[in-house]
């Protein structure tokens, strides 16, 4: 018995080990000079030069413009990824309650054509899509980070699960209530459909954090770079000397990691339950 | 409170299924009415309709003097208690009692009272900050039956509340229904496929079968008069037996054995004959009347059920259990308890010799083999 306690639990912290080994290489060395990282690589100690690092990195004025610091790019991929997920959810929540509780012509057929997107990811249309936010001019805005990527057929089918997992009498008990479609939405839907959305907001959060080509693509202003972004742009523009930032990148990265993992840890028990019990 | 008037009422789904047809029900204010039927027989459709979740393809629903066919089932001034209740889950049994008063735009303080109220009436004050979930399932039946009360509306409509919940407590919600209903005295139409709870709760009953009205009336009018062979088989456990028996004058064959009836049925030939089972009685000595032969007994305590044959065809007796039992025997029964029923149509024929005193039964066990 406790020879395979042992064991379960070796394997257990070898997990731990692949998990976090490169996070604490990647902190312990953002806290070196440029130099010592460019002369030594990769660091497992500390290097105690954290809080110069973090402070420049979070506070100075960097780029061509002089104009984006750090903490200017966290709050552009936070309103990447908050709006990102926020919109989606709205978004797909009410297609699905219209596929599911309304009787439309081709109701049908419409889920299937959102479905079916599924199979055509932001990659497969980014050039047109950027044509057209070209031609709306919305290059260069949050709107135009935003919108293109909220239409997709993830989040929409999910709902539509949930919601057909609803049981009917609570429909009809509500119209006996006197409750409308709206009421109906907002406050039976809505409240029982909460560990869904936290599941989701946290997988769409992510998601939207992470983006890389699109904002890429839409963003020539750097005002409105996202935190993914500047990690790349660190390595070509903020050289200061020969050697490249390295800490600073290091340092971006990590700052990068945090919001996601936070979002995680605080919807966590939301997260798990949406994801495996249904709640009613 | 009102009356409830069902006119000519059909249900066609699409495609042409009729689900309800032709049925009519006057409903006094104030009446409990148990619609009852096996699955499939349209008594859910029918009271869906009341209730306006499903639409009326012909005929008329009034409910107070008022036609609402085309009226919303929130304006119908009805309430519905579903079988598995429907709780709303994230909300508190008081949020669950208020939730419809709020949509109608009830004063607060008149909303507070209204519920004290109800969950007076139905024993729930301790659990009016619990959500649904915390609670018994007996409990959630009074949460949705006190969301009806609450409404005051003019119609309690139930479908078949209580089939979600154990034996035990069945037995206790339905005197709980059935206290409540008198107590407030609210006209109210209740959906159930068991027959025991049909007759319990009934002022009349309606046996449906088929999208048709089998019979309506008082539940012992309809236990001790069936309609037809389809309502003698439905209503009363065990079901009533039915034979196939013959007619000549005053005389009938049955299986291998001929009964005096003393009068004439009027109708001759071949019959289908109703014996409940509680009304054989083991013929103490073998001259007796049908001979019965003991296939199985099932012990109820009270009384047992034996299962045997009478010739070749099955017959069920309710019997004392103190009475040791033989293997062949045979069973009598007072010809006035008989019911005679047309074959071809199942339909009830009434005959005088009727309800009138225990007639005893002659042996003849020679005459039909």
């Amino acid at each position: 018995m406790t020879r395979i306690r042992l064991f379960d639990h070796l394997v257990l912290l070898l997990g731990v080990f692949i998990m976090v080994a490169p996070v604490v290489v990647a902190f312990m060395t953002s806290t070196h000079e440029a130099a010592d990282i460019h002369r030594n690589g990769l660091s497992l100690t500390w290097g105690g030069h954290f809080t110069e690092t973090y402070d420049k990195v979070l506070t100075r004025k960097g780029g061509f413009t002089g104009e984006i610091t750090g903490a200017r790019m966290i709050w552009n991929s936070l309103i990447l990824g908050v709006g990102f997920a926020a919109g989606k959810i709205i978004l797909s929540m009410l297609a699905a309650y219209a596929i599911v509780y309304f009787r439309f012509r081709l109701g049908t057929l419409f889920f299937w054509m959102i479905f079916t997107t599924l199979l055509l990811p932001l990659e497969v249309r980014i050039v047109p899509s950027y044509e057209v936010m070209n031609k709306l001019a919305l290059t260069n805005t949050y709107t135009g980070l935003i919108v293109p990527l909220l239409a997709s057929a993830t989040g929409t089918f999910f709902f539509r699960q949930f919601f057909k997992s609803v049981p009917e009498e609570l429909l009809e008990a509500a119209r006996i209530d006197g409750a409308g479609p709206v009421k109906f939405f907002i406050d039976v839907l809505v409240p029982l459909s909460r560990t869904m959305i936290a599941a989701i907001f946290i997988i769409m959060f992510v998601y939207g954090w992470n983006q890389y080509l699109w904002p890429t693509l839409m963003t020539t202003d750097e005002r409105f770079f996202t935190l993914v972004r500047g990690i790349k742009q660190i390595l070509l523009v903020w050289v200061g000397s020969n050697i490249p930032d390295y800490n600073e990148a290091f340092a971006l990265a990590i700052l990068a990691m945090l919001p996601p993992v936070m979002i995680v840890l605080i919807f966590q028990r939301w997260f798990i339950k949406g994801l495996t019990e249904s709640d009613k | 409170m009102a009356s409830i008037d069902i006119r000519d009422v059909s249900k066609i789904y699409n495609g042409g299924v009729t689900a309800v047809s032709d049925v009519n029900i006057d409903i006094v204010d104030g009446e409990f009415i148990v619609l009852v039927g096996p699955s499939g027989c349209g008594k859910s459709t029918l009271l869906r309709m009341v209730a306006g979740l499903e639409t009326i393809s012909r005929g008329e629903v009034t409910i107070g003097g008022r036609t609402v066919n085309d009226i919303d089932p929130a304006d119908r001034d009805i309430a519905m208690v579903f079988q598995n209740y429907a709780l709303y889950p994230h909300m508190t049994v008081y949020e669950n009692l208020a939730y419809g008063l709020k949509n109608r735009r009830t004063p607060k303080a008149e909303i507070d009272a209204r519920v004290a109220e109800a969950a007076r009436m139905l024993e729930l004050q301790p659990y009016l900050e619990r959500k649904p979930r915390a609670l018994s399932g007996g409990q959630r039946q009074r949460v949705a039956m006190g969301r009806a009360i609450v409404r005051k509306p003019s119609a309690f409509l139930f479908d078949e509340p209580l089939s979600n919940l154990d034996a035990k407590l069945r037995v206790s919600m339905r005197g709980e229904i059935k206290r409540l209903q008198r107590r407030v005295g609210t006209t109210s139409l209740y959906v159930t496929h068991d027959q025991l709870e049909a007759m319990t709760l009934a002022d009349r009953l309606v046996v449906l079968s088929g999208g048709r009205i089998e019979q309506i009336g008082r539940p012992l009018d309809v236990y001790h008069r069936p309609a037809t062979t389809f309502v003698a088989s439905f209503i009363g456990s065990p079901a009533m037996n039915l034979v196939s028996g013959e007619l000549h004058g005053s005389k009938l064959a049955l299986g291998p054995a001929l009964i005096d009836l003393g009068t004439n049925v009027p109708t001759q030939g071949a019959v289908t004959v109703g014996l409940r089972a509680e009304d054989l009685r083991l013929h103490a000595d073998a001259e007796g009347s049908l001979p019965f032969r003991i296939d199985y007994v099932e012990e109820l305590g009270s009384q047992r059920l034996v299962h045997g044959m009478v010739g070749d065809q099955a017959m069920v007796a309710a019997l004392s259990s103190e009475i040791p039992l033989p293997e062949t025997t045979s069973l009598s029964i007072a010809p006035s308890r008989l019911h005679f029923f047309d074959t071809a149509s199942g339909q009830r024929i009434d005959w005088s010799g009727e309800a009138v005193g225990q007639v005893t039964v002659t042996a003849a066990p020679e005459a039909v083999a």
